[in-house]
């Protein structure tokens, strides 16, 4: 009984004394939810976002960060109800794992008077989010195919391997398959790789049976450009096609800059956005400036004369 | 005291039916060349064959270890994370032994001794807390698939594990070539059952795995040492995931935490393709290679093939997973 009375005691002090911390200090606090590194993509994303919490908390010693790395939505949705209930959050940046799936626990964090900020893929409703950031997925596929067309003046067979079948996968086909619209570009098929390297792998050596003639390939993902890649050196076709990827992986944009003939060019859609979106969630808080609307980062061609600027020895991915 | 092989379950009424049942597996196969061969004129050719045995052998192996394990009353869920784990252990060992042996097979040979040492503790692992710990199979094998998968991607640092390029080239060959022109995987996938089905048929433990699978009690009064021979059905699992991964890691040089995801599913669906049953008492062998193949060409199909649309892949491969088990049920006496 006595021991009762004493926690319960101590606690009310403490609540007390946070109470009053809180309103001297003006400490803030900004929850980090991103999904599981499953694959090299994601393991960018939490690989930058460690990163500019790192950098971040010792800049602002008065804005604390808490981080969560998920491997599913549940245990996302689980994550930012427990940032929301215990840490006391004052704004959450999220790179939602499956955005529909998200939304509605999203939207309760944002009606419980957050800064909300999402990262990358859309919720499935509107104005949830104060703040948007993300990559450009029709612009990534757009880009892929502009270069396509320009590299085959002439016309040619393009094969396609996609990632998932989620909304950002359909976006760049679209953005694909629009900017082909029209041209002598044949595309031949399209088929998902999971953004995987072992899917891409065997895609790809079932379309070099299928197919006797391919001109170039879009995998749309380095990941699975690496996949892709070995099935055609292994059917000694390597001379008669290149492949363009996407995401901007350290080793395909290494192999953009040696002029590898394989791999002319790649399209950006860095992990690194996140660390933009807790940037810039954290710059709302400490300097008072206007983040809110949405921020969409460009998704660049990489050739061998700008690859030098996306070299960064230091990332995972 | 010895134990008789438990015979094939259903008592069937009439000689067709019991043909059906065994050819089963043979006459899904059959029926998946001939669309094959409608669909695409290049589905008969060298390299199309090759590239799908060879690409199947990683989960052939894994699944011939799965067959014995499965036919003793068990089941391990974690050999697709074993893979893994194995795949990112072996890259880093031999690149860390690099400087100690140089650029060669010293190195490539230390990382596959490595690799099959792994495989044979994870086995040991699984089996003891399986077999001495007492606890259920289905537990065991789940728990540690989580913990090989977080551990792969702990070790890659949520990144990928890449083998040291000039390592890679000098192990390259062992996936891209062969001996006669069939490729090395291909080759170690055929050894490996042609050894399983003497096991499983020629042999003592053969018959005591099947026996235990059937009645654990009764093999148990037959004077069967019952714990040790499901621990050694794991522990060949575990050999055999590491014997699939020295061929996987000269493919790709490389490892993260999508590596092996869901072999774990294919390789029980193989198994039970290939008319092993699910509850244990009675393995086949040649089935599993058979249900290996099987869903091998399932995928080869889908992608030589522009009718159906690749929203309904996984449609496709259910249907024919189903079909391929129905044509084999025990039919029920009339």
């Amino acid at each position: 009984m006595k021991l009762a009375k004493t926690l319960m005691a101590s606690v009310v002090i403490a609540a007390g004394l946070g109470g009053v911390a809180l309103a001297q200090d003006d400490k803030v606090t900004i929850g980090v939810s991103v999904p599981a590194a499953t694959h090299g993509w994601t393991g960018g994303v939490n690989y930058f976002a460690q990163q500019a919490i790192t950098r971040l908390s010792e800049t602002y010693p008065n804005v604390e960060f808490v981080f969560a790395s998920s491997p599913d939505s549940p245990k996302q949705i689980a994550d930012i109800e427990d940032m929301v209930s215990t840490r006391g959050i004052d704004a959450l940046v999220i790179l939602p794992g499956d955005p529909d799936a998200m939304t509605s626990a999203i939207k309760q964090v944002k009606d419980a008077g957050k800064f909300v900020t999402v990262v990358d893929r859309q919720l499935s409703i509107d104005g949830v989010e104060n703040l948007y950031v993300a990559g450009d997925n029709p612009g990534l596929g757009a880009n892929a195919a502009e270069y396509i067309k320009s590299a085959l003046p002439d016309g040619g067979n393009v094969v396609i391997l996609r990632g998932l079948p989620i909304p950002i996968d359909q976006q760049r086909f679209d953005g694909f398959m629009g900017s082909i619209e029209g041209s002598n570009i044949m595309v031949l098929e399209n088929q998902f790789a999971n953004w995987n390297r072992d899917d891409g792998f065997r895609v790809m050596q079932d379309f070099l049976t299928r197919f006797p003639e391919i001109d170039a390939v879009w995998t749309q993902d380095d990941d699975i450009s690496l996949g892709a890649i070995e099935a055609i050196k292994q059917a000694g076709r390597e001379d008669e096609m290149f492949v363009v990827g996407g995401a901007g992986m350290q080793q395909i944009i290494q192999a953009v800059a040696n002029g590898d003939p394989l791999t002319p060019v790649d399209v950006s859609y860095s992990p690194a956005m996140i660390a933009t979106a807790i940037e810039l969630t954290t710059s709302h808080f400490t300097g008072g400036i206007q983040v809110a609307g949405r921020y969409i980062l460009d998704s660049t061609l990489i050739t061998k004369d700008n690859a030098e600027q996306f070299l960064d020895a230091d990332s995972p991915f | 005291m010895s134990v008789s092989a438990p015979e094939i379950p259903a008592k069937t009424t009439s000689r067709f039916k019991w043909d059906l049942k065994t050819i089963g597996p043979l006459a899904a196969l059959a029926l998946l060349v001939l669309l094959g061969i409608t669909l695409n004129e290049n589905f008969l050719t060298y390299n199309n064959i090759t590239n799908v045995l060879a690409r199947s052998s990683f989960i052939g192996i894994i699944a011939i270890g799965a067959t014995f394990v499965i036919t003793a009353g068990g089941l391990d869920l974690s050999v697709g994370s074993m893979a893994a784990v194995i795949a990112g252990v072996m890259i880093m060992v031999m690149n860390w032994l690099i400087p100690v042996f140089g650029i060669g097979w010293g190195v490539i040979l230390a990382g596959m001794a490595a690799g099959v040492l792994l495989g044979g503790v994870a086995g040991v692992g699984n089996g003891i807390m399986i077999t001495r710990g007492r606890i259920e199979a289905f537990i065991v094998t789940l728990g540690t698939m989580g913990i090989f998968r977080s551990l792969v991607t702990f070790l890659a640092d949520g990144g990928t594990l890449s083998l040291n390029f000039q390592v890679a080239d000098v192990y390259r060959p062992v996936y891209y070539n062969g001996f006669l022109g069939v490729p090395y995987p291909i080759l170690v996938f055929a050894l490996v059952a042609i050894a399983g089905e003497v096991v499983m048929r020629r042999t003592a433990f053969g018959r005591h795995c099947a026996a235990i699978g059937s009645n654990e009690q009764v093999a148990r009064y037959s004077s069967i040492n019952v714990d040790n021979v499901r621990l050694i059905t794991y522990i060949l699992q575990g050999v055999l995931v590491a014997v699939a991964v020295l061929l996987y890691v000269p493919r790709l040089g490389s490892a993260s935490s999508t590596t092996g995801v869901l072999w774990e599913l294919e390789a029980i669906a193989a198994v039970i393709i290939g008319g092993t049953t699910l509850k244990g008492g009675y393995g086949r062998v040649w089935g599993t290679v058979a249900g290996v193949i099987i869903l091998g060409l399932i995928g080869n199909i889908l992608n030589l093939q522009s009718f159906i649309s690749p929203y309904l892949n996984g449609a496709f491969q259910g249907v024919i997973i189903i079909l391929a088990v129905l044509l084999q049920r025990p039919k029920r006496a009339s």
